[in-house]
């Protein structure tokens, strides 16, 4: 067993441990701050897909994560009214159904990443990162300006929304089915990284010309890498939203994009494990550092800061020590 | 519509345009000349804004202000580069970007730190306040004439820099072949630095005007960025013709957009409802532009094509 699947293995332990201690101690803010970190480590995730395996880096997945956010307040404040959502051509109604919610965050979130992956990957590099910027932005003032869901004030939901057979208002069964959702997601990455898909994005990533002469098209390989990433981080902005039954514009801000990043840096590039790794020190951060003082953002920001020079293999790079990146 | 508010929203279009000039050029400067992309230069920005806000404050001369805001964000920009930035140069774009935005939440809460969370008020210069009557008798605001005069004059400086003089042959080559013009004798990281600390003044000058015009507070510098960013898609990066062009660009289509697209909507369906609907479709009009110019000029108008 390497170190890696050692500190893997931690983590999993930890996520599964530690709820079931507060559940037990009837600590129920624990919970809800394990769920914030697994939903977070969920978003990431997606991201590492695009970002780690891909190369692409996505300033702009907050577009995403609000999708998802809105794919759920939207349908669900239907729900909650009796308001259809639409009576011509035909009648569609809004769901308080989990599964549901799921399904539309995801294609909604999907849609939305194809439309601006088929633009943003027509550059590459830098444009590539302030592209993607932009069209969160463009977004999020979307969302302020639209009236009809809230606008500025975003919109509440009154009941977390149903899942068949389980209560979700009790913070450990939420838990559990995010904690499912998102080993579900980490089983579905390590054979996606596996295969060849995984294998030739990464090609790709390494050497965009040799992929191109041996066949590989970079440019279908990438769209459909940063599809699924959007997918993943919509999901797990439906998610979110359901956790604090609210949904603001401030989800498709980019201070959320850029702790996405945050998530995927600190844990580690394009390791399977980093994103949930770098989601939890993040909140562990906030919760500790956010206690002792109320310009916390400061030292989160030395520590990135020395993240990024001295230890560029995140925390698990500095722990597990740096993998052989074959060149 | 009249003619006159026309008139009106073309010149504040013109305004919004050329403070944004002020932002690209550095940003597309520092990229063209170091390749790195720097997401606190909007921390600059609001460090122009807080230092002309503290100064004007103290001792209530606009002019000193000014000076304090060109200073401070110069100097910040300077020792930001020899501190972090220097080592960032031979990174990829993900770290710089990291550590920029690492250097975004320093700036950020520190000035939290020193001066609150409540945002201060930088006032018009009195010769500048009030309105002016322009030909065709439209009354605009002396203040934001001024700020496109400067915008326009701070422009010609800079292609005067550039193409006329030795430091610009320098900044020049130093974008063409770094080794070469080290080999040649010049001190590149001396060259970087002042690149790096010309382009947060220019930041911080815009801050510092344009807070005049809104609020001084935390926060202020990271829409305009993203704004500059677009401005820079649209002209292409290391240009300064074409941030000029692009900004003036973004500059009136954000502010035409925001007057005429309502309008339209209204008078093309009769309802208020389809007016809001044309705001928040406004809201994204410079966006819509941007993905226009890249579906059929990858590179920005004035950018090298690869």
């Amino acid at each position: 067993m390497t170190r890696e699947a050692l500190v893997n293995g931690a983590l999993i332990a930890g996520l599964v441990l530690v709820p079931l201690w507060a559940w037990m101690a009837d600590e129920p803010f624990i919970i809800t701050l394990t769920t914030r970190a697994a939903i977070f480590a969920l978003a990431a995730v997606g991201l590492n897909l695009c970002l780690g395996t891909g190369g692409l880096v996505s300033l702009g997945h907050a577009a995403f994560f609000g999708i998802g956010g809105y794919a759920m307040g939207i349908l669900a404040s239907h729900a909650q009214s009796y308001q259809p959502i639409m009576e011509t051509p035909f009648l569609i109604n809004g769901t308080k159904s989990m599964p549901i919610i799921w399904l539309v965050a995801c294609l909604a979130s999907g849609l939305a990443a194809a439309l601006i992956g088929a633009l943003s990957l027509r550059t590459a590099g830098v444009y590539f990162i302030m592209i993607t910027l932009a069209f969160g932005q463009m977004l999020y003032y979307f969302a302020i300006s639209w009236p009809a869901y809230g606008g500025e004030d975003g919109l509440s939901i009154y009941v977390r929304n149903g899942f068949p057979g389980l209560n979700t208002l009790d913070p450990i069964q939420f838990y559990a089915l995010v904690f499912c959702i998102l080993m579900l997601t980490l089983g579905l990455m390590s054979r996606l990284m596996k295969s060849p898909f995984g294998l030739a994005l990464n090609a790709a990533r390494q050497s965009p010309l040799r992929a191109s002469t041996v066949g590989i098209s970079p440019y279908r390989l990438r769209l459909l890498a940063f599809t699924l990433s959007g997918m993943i981080t919509g999901l797990a902005g439906a998610l979110f939203a359901d956790l604090n039954r609210f949904v603001s514009p401030s989800m498709f801000s980019w201070q959320t994009s850029g702790e996405i990043i945050v998530f995927v840096i600190l844990g580690g590039t394009a390791r399977l494990f980093g994103p949930v790794a770098g989601a939890v020190v993040f909140i562990l951060l906030e919760h500790v550092l956010g206690g002792i003082s109320d310009y916390w953002h400061i030292h989160l920001g030395l520590l990135l800061l020395a993240v990024v020079l001295f230890a560029p293999g995140g925390l698990l790079g500095l722990i597990a020590g740096r993998r052989k990146i074959h060149v | 519509m009249s003619l006159i508010l026309l008139a009106e929203q073309v010149l504040n279009g013109l305004q919004l345009g050329v403070m944004l000039f002020l932002m690209a050029a550095g940003l597309t400067l520092v990229f063209g000349v170091m390749g790195l992309i720097n997401l606190a230069h909007g921390s600059l920005y609001m460090i122009g804004a807080f230092a002309a806000a503290a100064v004007a404050g103290a001792t209530g001369s606009f002019l000193l202000a000014l000076m304090a805001a060109l200073a401070a964000s110069a100097a910040a920009g300077a020792l930001v580069e020899m501190l972090v930035i220097r080592r960032l140069y031979a990174r990829d774009h993900l770290d710089q970007v990291l550590a920029t935005f690492a250097l975004i939440l320093i700036f950020s809460e520190g000035t939290r730190w020193i001066f609150g969370s409540f945002p201060l008020y930088l006032n018009i210069p009195e010769a500048l306040s009030g309105p002016v009557t322009l030909p065709g008798g439209i009354q605009y605001p002396l203040y934001r004439l001024a700020l496109i005069g400067i915008g326009l004059a701070v422009a010609v400086g800079l292609f005067f820099l550039i193409q006329k003089t030795r430091l610009g042959t320098r900044i020049r080559a130093g974008e063409a072949d770094r080794e070469m013009v080290a080999a040649l004798g010049v001190n590149i990281s001396a060259l970087y630095t002042l690149v790096f600390a010309l382009g947060a003044a220019l930041a911080g000058l815009a801050g510092a005007l344009v807070g005049a015009i809104q609020s001084v507070q935390v926060g202020m510098g990271e829409p305009v960025l993203i704004l500059a960013f677009v401005v820079i898609v649209i002209g292409g990066i290391g240009s300064i013709k074409g941030a000029l062009v692009g900004s003036i660009l973004v500059g009136l289509t954000d502010t035409l957009g925001g007057v005429l697209l309502p309008e339209l909507f209204r008078t093309l369906t009769g309802s208020d409802g389809a007016a809001a609907s044309g705001s928040a479709v406004a809201s994204m009009a410079i966006y819509i532009l941007m993905a226009g110019v890249l579906l059929f000029k990858p590179t920005g108008l004035f950018g090298q094509t690869t």
